[in-house]
Formats: structure tokens, C-alpha cells, sequence
């Protein structure tokens, strides 16, 4: 049962590694990762990609036309940048003073799992020193019988 | 509780509610332009009535360029009286107007011409490629273009006399 | 006469609302049960005025009565019947108005289910939930009065917005929310209440629960419903933008479901006081946080109410609830110490506090990413843009981990968990998540963050039916009844725990449901000419016809499309566009078909005028009903948690008895 088990794992294991297939990167395809990274103007909140709005068909041929003529997505991504700022781009550029939204999360969930690593660490410390508290003295008379009688019992 | 506690609530919580405060103070659908002072993106149209309109013929001239649409109402309704007596106004002194209409349709497009008898250069941007291209993201909107091709000012909203006024004579 | 009357009832109200407030208080500091009883007369006075505003709001809409301002804006002659009722919570002023009543009820329910048991904290309670009222009851009655009259009266009014006239689900969708909201305030006030009297003991655990549970379950059918309304509404495709209003409604829920989980710590180990205090106050005061995201036009959002002056009023109260709240609390810390000590890493103690970690980081994140524009306006004068890619970044990882963690917490032992009782817990759940892994990778998932979505999807779900499989099993054991009737005891005998493994178990089917139409999602837009065809996975996509005609508020194009699967018809389905009279843009309707393997969505993009061509937008999402189901599983798993227990209440009654009679007492 328990071998059993343990070759199905491996499997699965070996299933998970194994390379998947190259995908072939088109146009089209591209063409809506950037269009999901880009702020449609006139909608609040959606992507090119997403948005239904006339002005979001027009923004995504014009990439798909970008794409075409030979121009990479830093290219593209910095045209909008230049017409529309910083505002089109649907996250902030990893630069400068956004780090701070892409970093204090997981900071701030770092600095809380040190926390409760320091109480949890207090608390262990505290029973610990409880339960040293908590033992009785070794009565002196059978201090050294105990020993004495496990020694000999192993012999 | 510890003197360090019991400042951390609100070491959090003022600076929250002072950005918040801050807040009032902006509009969220204001966007600034990055093309201000910056050269204009060159476009070229096809007007309405048949003849062609492109910022290379205009060089050396100051333009006002107005995006706008006939679905747009009431902004561009408001400010199409405006932009034509602006037109009849300074066209002697060589200022251009020129209408560009976005996502629109050809019937709508001309009705709104014909209803506010508009006779400056107005072409339809078919493939939002200009209005793009100016980062136009509502309409109206109107760009107001120095004699060396450079952006004076962006205008989001109705334009009202005093404001084409104003702005035209800053760039005479 | 309507507006007249309005106006009257909330001013009156406002008056007894801030009357109870004062007499409340003062009949607990000075001991007399006549003010309180006073007090609690201001309760019932207040819902009975709030629902009689209510109803002549509801006379006004019905009766087209245009000479109320908020009539003529939110209503028309045109407006179906349906629609115009329910403009009651269409815009600001009404929504204020909605507000009001449900925290009216909320008040009265409260003081009458709890005014025996916690006699002590009922005046505080009732004096704080009077206060809020307070606050809102200013709002109607100054600022923002929704009967505020109109002179001359129009003709004909303009309607509601028509993204609010499109589909049913606004019935349900806000009335929900705001009861979710709302909800939160009353554990507050018995938070409020404790921290006012010094009096916080096992009674005010079970009372504050029981109601962070109803709070908590509205919430979570208020974000499903909302998730759906966008889906169906919206019409883009999706479920969820991270707009701003949609984060604003998440951090309640986040930081309520943190607090659900520290609580039981707190039950168990008296410990952990001060800090569920503080998840209290902090989703109560998220709460109100929220509705002033959609009133004070600082974020431009979906669900922007009008800009208005109350933006101000907002912050200023938002300020001062944190400064009394947290005031109090500490004030009051050195009373609430832990009884009890975390001793170990590996223990439910624990797995809780990571939960809160994990929970609290993820409101975090939201919050911060909610803000993030408007703190990079004041610091670099640069707008920028926080949505989807960020959200998705940042929130994907917290939650996978939040989900294995799911799996987890329930099922570990209390103070430490040896060893042993890890191995026997979880190795048939870990060995089926590697299964599960395996399989999903078959059936063609690639990507790391997906395949362990879905282990960590297995691994909770798996925990959980083997809780419920064990227990059922012991149970027969004993009583050797059917399985079905084991079931049902021991859901019954256990319900808060067995209630909250029904939840997780909703939210497994949530997080597969999102995991899979996202990761197997296929969108196609092509244009079509009369009877031309998109493919896109197995189905093929027919353009029929185009119709369009005119409605009294709307005029509508719909197309008329196919739907086949290898020549065997599936569906008609009939996306339009519809054209309202007070809109520049026309509202797209969608057409979606669901089953329970997979939506298959239609959006009408554009059409040729003649009727001869249709831009098409396709979209096969699998696994979405799992979402609604999920959320549905959870808010019944709510109600089972909440379901009273007959032998449990006879139980506390007799105690009390015993407890009441002593000899020699008089």
C-alpha cells in the first residue's frame, strides 16, 4: 500500500517537471498581454484588453499594429506612457517610490510573522521555565539509588 | 500597556486620515498631459468637406485643435458657438481652428456641423489614431499648439469664450 | 406634502436619536432603569419613524411624484414598476435613507434579543448604535435629505442611472451589502460596551460572535452578488476589477473573517483581548470607510455616488470613531491581559495568528493599493494607476497560502501538536493534494501559481471531508445509526464547528471556481456577416439576424446568434445594445449560458446600421457557476454556525437557574 503510494507520487512528481510544450508567442497573443497592462482611458478601472469602449478597440488595433510593424511591448508600453503618463499603465512602474506598494505588503507580513515568532518564542520560554520551576527537588536519600539500580538491572 | 503600544495606533491611523484629507484637494479624473511644452504628434485628416487638414501645412501658425463628438452632450454643444466665433475671429490673424471628431458616425458627425453651421476644418479621426496619439480621454478636449509646433495648453471640458480668448492671445 | 412629512420624520428622528443617546447613558451611569427604559423607547420610536420615511420615499417613486428632488432625478414616467422601487438605493441620498432603516432594525433587534442577557451592557449598546444613527440620521436630515423638494416639479423625471435599470440583481445586491455593513456596528457597540463597563466575559464572546457571524454572512452574499452584478451587468467579461468601491467592501470582510478566527482563540485561552478589540473596531471603522469611498469623490470608481459635501463629514466621523474606539482600548489595556500563553509554532494558537497574519496582509496590500494613487499624487505630484496586474501580483501568493492554511487550522491541535497527531491528520489530504496536482497538470494547467491553487484547493477540501467522514464514523460507532443520520447529528450537536467547515469548504469551491476561469479562460472578437460563424473551442457561433425596438425608457438593438457544437445547436443567445435617453454611450447587455462545467459569454461589440454585420465578442469561462455555488455554500454555513442550539440554550438556562437560587440569599 505504502509502495504503492510512493510510485504514484513519483510519477506525479515527474509529471511536474517535465517541460511543457513551447508555446508559440503570436501577434494575437500578444497583443492582449499588453492590452491587459494598459488603463482603458474612458472606463473606470479595466484593461484594454477587458474593456468593451470603442476607444479601447481603437487603443488595442493600434498595438496590434505596433506589434506588427516590429516595435517590443517596452516600445509600445512607452509610447502610451509618453501621450497618456504614467496613469495609463494599469500597475506602477517597479521604480523609484512605487516600490513602496510593490514591497510593503510583504514586508509588513514579514515583520508580523517575526512578531509572532518573538511571542511564540516568549511563550515557550515562559512554560519552560515553568516546568523547571514545577519539578520537585530530588529528595537526597534517593538521589543516587536510582542510578545505583538501573546500572545494575543492566547488567 | 508600554508607551511605544500605544503610539503605533495612531502613528498609523493620522497619516491615513491626513491623505485622505488630502484627497478633497485633487480630482481623480483630472489627468495631467505629459505632451504640454512638448512638441506636437503630427497627424493629418481627411475634413468633412473634402479637403485635408495635417499639422505640417499649419507650421508657423498657431492651432487650436478641438477633439470632440456629436454624442457628446452637453460639453461639446455648449462650446461648438464659442469655437466658431473664435474662428471668425482670429483667422485673419492667422490662427487655425480645426475640429477633429472621434468615434463617431459619419451622419451624426455632419448633422452636429449643420446644426452649428461650424465652417473651420473638421475632419473624423476613423481610427482614433490622432485622438490617441494626443492622449485624448474624453471629449471635449482641446489642445491649443504654439507657432513652433510646441503644446501651450490642454484644455479638459467646454471651452468658453473667455478661456479661447485668453489662451489665442497668449500665443499671438 | 411627501417632502413635507419626509423631511419631519427624519428631523423628529434625529431629535429621538440623539434624545436616547443622552437618556441611555445617563441611566447606566446613574443606575435608573426608567431612563434606560426610556432609552430603548427611542430605539422603537427611531425604526418606527426610519420605516415611515421609508415607505413615503417608496409612495414618492411609485407615485411619480416629481416635486421630490430625488424622485425627479432617480425616477420617470417611463421607468418599469420593478426598477422604480428599487430606485430607493439608486443614489446617494436614498442610499442613506436604506442605511438608516437597516441600522434602525439592526438597534431594535439588537436591544430586544439581547436586552435579558446582557442587561448590564444594553444601555451602552443602545446608546453607541443611537450614536451612529446619530451620524447618519445628520446626514438625511441636512446635507444629503433625500426629500429635499423641487420647485417647479418637472414634467417627467430622468430616471435612474440605466446600469441600475438592467438587471434584477439590484434588488438584492445592495439591501445585502448594507446589511453586511451595517451589520458590523453592532458587535462594535458591545465592543464599545465592554471597554465602557470593564465587563468582558464568556456571555460577550458568545453575544458578539453570534452577530459577527450575521454580519460576516451578509457581507460575503453582498461581494458574491456584487461580483455577479458585474459579471452580468458590467458586461466586460469579469467578476472582479479591484475598483475601488469593490476593495472598499473586501477589507471589512477580510479583517471580520480574521477576527471570526481570534475569537475562538480568546474563547479557548482568554487570550489574545485586547487584539480581537481591536479587529472589532477595525473592521467596524472599514465599514464606514468604505461608504465614504463612494461618497466623497476622492477615488474615481464603478460606483462613484455624485460627488458630494459629505466627503468631509465622513472623515471627521471615521476620525473620531478611531480616536474614542482606540482611545478606550487603551485606556482600558492594562485590564485585558492574556490569561494564557502561544506555547508552540505548531498548534491551533498559532495557525490562527498566521490566518490573522496572512488576513490582515492581504487588507494590506488592497488598502494600500486602494490609496496608492492618491499617496503618489501627494508625494511625486504623478497620478498613477493601481489595478488588476498589481492586485493579482501581490494578493495571488497570500491567498494560495491562506488557503493551505485553511486546510490546516481546524484540524490542529490545540497548545502543541505533536508529531503524531500531524502525521494521522494530514497525510491522506497532503498525499491527495499531490494527486490532485497531478491531475489538474493533465488536464492541462501549467504555471506554477495555478497548479498550487488547486493543491492547496484539494488539501482544504480534503480536510474537511475527512472531519466530517471521522466524525460520522465515530458517531456510528456509537449509536450505530445510518450515515445520513450520523451526518446530520453531528452537524447538528456541533454546529459552530461544523458550520465553519461547510464555509471553508465554500470557499475551496470559490477558489477553484476563479482559479479555472481564469486559467482555462478563451476569448475571441471577430466580425461577422449574416450567417458567418466564430469558433472558438468546440462551439461555433452563427450571426442570425439583428432586430431593434423601441421600449418607453430605451430603444434596443440585439443580435441574434447560434450556438452550435459540431452542427448540433446548443443555445440562441441575444446580446443587445440598449440606448437610453439620458446616456451618451449605449449600455451593452450580455448574453451569457450557464452550466456548471463552463459559462459561455456574448457581448455584442458593435453593428453595421444596415443590420448586415455584427462585431462578435466570445468568451468561454469554465467553472463560474463553482463560484456563486461557493459563495452560496458559505453564507450556509454561516446560517448553520448561527443556528441556535435548543440543548445548549436549556443548558445556560438551567445554569443560570442554579447560579439565581442560592440558600440563604434573598
Amino acid at each position: 500500500m505504502h509502495r504503492m503510494l510512493l510510485h504514484l507520487l513519483i510519477l506525479c512528481v515527474a509529471w511536474l517537471w517535465s517541460p511543457s510544450p513551447a508555446i508559440a508567442v503570436t501577434v494575437e497573443d500578444q497583443t492582449s498581454s499588453l492590452a491587459a497592462e494598459l488603463r482603458c482611458p474612458v472606463c473606470q478601472n479595466l484593461s484594454v484588453a477587458d474593456s468593451p469602449s470603442e476607444m479601447a478597440n481603437q487603443m488595442r488595433d493600434l498595438v496590434r499594429e505596433k506589434l506588427k510593424n516590429g516595435e517590443s511591448p517596452d516600445q509600445i508600453r512607452a509610447y502610451f506612457v509618453s501621450r497618456y503618463g504614467e496613469w495609463i499603465l494599469l500597475a506602477p512602474k517597479r521604480q523609484g517610490f512605487n516600490w513602496v506598494a510593490w514591497l510593503l505588503p510583504f514586508g509588513a507580513i514579514l515583520a508580523g510573522a517575526g512578531a509572532i515568532g518573538w511571542v511564540v518564542g516568549r511563550g515557550t520560554a515562559r512554560r519552560r521555565s515553568r516546568q523547571k520551576e514545577a519539578l520537585p527537588p530530588l529528595d537526597p536519600r534517593y538521589a543516587g539509588r536510582l542510578e545505583a539500580e538501573l546500572e545494575e538491572w543492566g547488567r | 500597556m508600554a508607551t511605544w503600544k500605544k503610539l503605533i495606533v495612531p502613528a498609523i491611523i493620522l497619516p491615513v486620515l491626513l491623505l485622505l484629507a488630502y484627497g478633497f484637494k485633487t480630482d481623480p479624473r483630472q489627468v495631467p498631459s505629459p505632451l504640454v511644452n512638448r512638441p506636437a504628434p503630427p497627424f493629418s485628416l481627411r475634413a468633412f468637406d473634402g479637403g485635408s487638414a495635417s499639422l505640417e501645412q499649419l507650421q508657423g501658425k498657431p492651432v487650436v485643435l478641438n477633439f470632440w463628438a456629436s454624442w457628446c452632450f452637453p460639453a461639446c454643444y455648449e462650446e461648438a458657438p464659442a469655437l466658431e466665433a473664435a474662428w471668425q475671429a482670429y483667422r485673419d490673424r492667422g490662427v487655425m481652428v480645426i475640429g477633429v471628431d472621434i468615434q463617431d458616425r459619419d451622419a451624426d458627425a455632419r448633422a452636429f456641423l449643420e446644426r452649428f453651421k461650424l465652417t473651420f476644418p473638421n475632419g473624423p479621426d476613423l481610427q482614433g489614431k490622432v485622438s490617441i496619439d494626443y492622449g485624448v480621454y474624453g471629449v471635449p478636449e482641446t489642445f491649443f499648439i504654439r507657432r513652433d509646433g510646441t503644446i501651450h495648453y490642454k484644455h479638459v471640458g467646454a471651452l468658453t469664450k473667455q478661456v479661447l480668448q485668453s489662451k489665442i492671445e497668449e500665443m499671438l | 406634502m411627501i417632502s413635507t412629512l419626509g423631511r419631519f420624520s427624519l428631523a423628529l428622528a434625529f431629535g429621538l436619536a440623539l434624545y436616547g443617546v443622552v437618556v441611555s447613558v445617563l441611566g447606566a451611569r446613574r443606575r435608573r432603569p426608567s431612563l434606560v427604559e426610556s432609552g430603548r423607547g427611542a430605539v422603537y420610536a427611531v425604526f418606527g419613524l426610519a420605516s415611515f420615511a421609508v415607505l413615503l420615499m417608496e409612495a414618492a417613486l411609485v407615485g411619480r411624484d416629481f416635486s421630490v428632488q430625488y424622485v425627479a432625478r432617480n425616477g420617470s414616467l417611463g421607468t418599469p414598476l420593478f426598477y422604480t422601487i428599487i430606485a430607493l438605493w439608486g443614489a446617494l441620498e436614498g442610499s442613506i435613507l436604506l442605511w438608516i432603516w437597516i441600522l434602525a432594525l439592526m438597534t431594535l433587534l439588537a436591544v430586544v434579543i439581547e436586552g435579558g442577557r446582557s442587561r448590564e451592557a444594553i444601555p451602552y449598546v443602545t446608546a453607541v448604535l443611537l450614536s451612529i444613527q446619530v451620524f447618519f440620521l445628520f446626514l438625511a436630515t441636512f446635507p444629503a435629505n433625500p426629500f429635499t423638494p423641487l420647485f417647479p416639479p418637472p414634467a417627467d423625471g430622468r430616471g435612474p442611472n440605466p446600469l441600475l435599470q438592467n438587471h434584477p440583481l439590484m434588488a438584492i445586491h445592495p439591501p445585502c451589502l448594507y446589511a453586511g455593513y451595517v451589520g458590523w456596528s453592532v458587535p462594535y457597540a458591545f465592543a464599545m460596551a465592554a471597554l465602557i463597563s470593564g465587563r468582558l466575559g464568556e456571555d460577550w464572546i458568545r453575544t458578539v460572535r453570534r452577530w459577527s457571524i450575521v454580519a460576516w454572512g451578509f457581507l460575503t452574499i453582498g461581494i458574491i452578488l456584487g461580483g455577479w452584478w458585474s459579471y452580468a451587468v458590467l458586461g466586460w467579461g469579469g467578476y472582479w476589477a479591484w475598483d475601488p468601491v469593490e476593495n472598499a467592501s473586501f477589507l471589512p470582510w477580510l479583517t471580520g473573517t480574521a477576527f471570526l478566527h481570534t475569537v475562538m482563540v480568546q474563547e479557548r485561552r482568554k487570550m489574545l483581548k485586547v487584539w480581537n478589540l481591536a479587529l472589532i473596531i477595525t473592521t467596524f471603522s472599514l465599514t464606514i470607510f468604505g461608504t465614504f469611498l463612494t461618497r466623497s469623490g476622492i477615488l474615481s470608481s464603478v460606483h462613484a455616488f455624485s460627488e458630494s459635501t459629505i466627503g468631509p463629514l465622513f472623515l471627521a466621523f471615521i476620525a473620531l470613531i478611531l480616536l474614542v474606539s482606540f482611545g478606550l482600548l487603551v485606556y482600558r489595556s492594562d485590564g485585558l491581559k492574556a490569561e494564557g500563553d502561544l506555547e508552540s509554532l505548531v498548534s491551533r494558537e498559532s495557525a490562527f495568528l498566521m490566518n490573522n497574519l496572512l488576513l490582515l496582509g492581504f487588507a494590506f496590500a488592497v488598502f494600500l493599493g486602494t490609496l496608492f494613487p492618491l499617496l503618489s499624487e501627494a508625494v511625486r505630484g504623478v497620478k498613477v494607476s493601481v489595478g488588476e496586474p498589481f492586485f493579482n501580483t501581490v494578493n495571488v501568493p497570500i491567498g494560495l497560502v491562506l488557503i493551505f492554511l485553511m486546510g490546516v487550522g481546524p484540524l490542529i491541535a490545540w497548545r502543541r501538536a505533536s508529531l503524531e497527531s500531524l502525521r494521522r491528520t494530514f497525510t491522506i489530504p497532503l498525499i491527495l493534494a499531490f494527486l490532485g496536482t497531478g491531475v489538474s497538470s493533465f488536464l492541462g494547467v501549467r504555471g506554477l501559481y495555478p497548479l498550487l491553487a488547486f493543491a492547496a484547493a484539494v488539501f482544504a477540501a480534503t480536510t474537511v471531508i475527512q472531519e466530517f467522514v471521522r466524525g460520522a464514523r465515530t458517531r456510528r460507532r456509537i449509536t450505530g445509526e445510518g450515515y445520513l443520520a450520523a451526518l446530520s447529528n453531528l452537524t447538528r450537536r456541533g454546529r459552530r464547528r461544523y458550520g465553519g467547515l461547510i464555509v471553508h469548504l465554500g470557499v475551496v469551491l470559490v477558489a477553484i471556481g476563479i482559479t479555472a476561469s481564469t486559467v482555462f479562460r478563451q476569448e475571441k472578437e471577430v466580425t461577422l456577416a449574416r450567417g458567418e460563424s466564430l469558433h472558438l473551442g468546440r462551439y461555433q457561433v452563427r450571426f442570425d439576424e439583428l432586430s431593434a425596438w423601441q421600449e418607453p425608457h430605451r430603444f434596443v438593438v440585439q443580435g441574434t446568434f447560434t450556438v452550435l457544437n459540431s452542427a448540433r445547436k446548443v443555445a440562441e443567445m441575444r446580446p443587445s445594445k440598449r440606448f437610453y435617453r439620458s446616456e451618451q454611450q449605449p449600455i451593452g447587455t450580455v448574453d451569457v449560458r450557464s452550466t456548471p462545467r463552463e459559462d459561455l459569454y456574448l457581448i455584442l461589440s458593435s453593428f453595421a446600421q444596415d443590420g448586415s454585420s455584427a462585431t462578435l465578442k466570445m468568451l468561454i469561462r469554465p467553472l463560474v457557476m463553482w463560484i456563486w455555488i461557493g459563495g452560496a455554500v458559505m453564507a450556509l454555513g454561516a446560517l448553520v454556525a448561527i443556528w441556535p442550539d435548543r440543548r445548549r440554550v436549556l443548558a445556560a438556562e438551567a445554569a443560570k437557574e442554579r447560579v439565581a437560587w442560592q440558600p440563604g440569599r434573598s
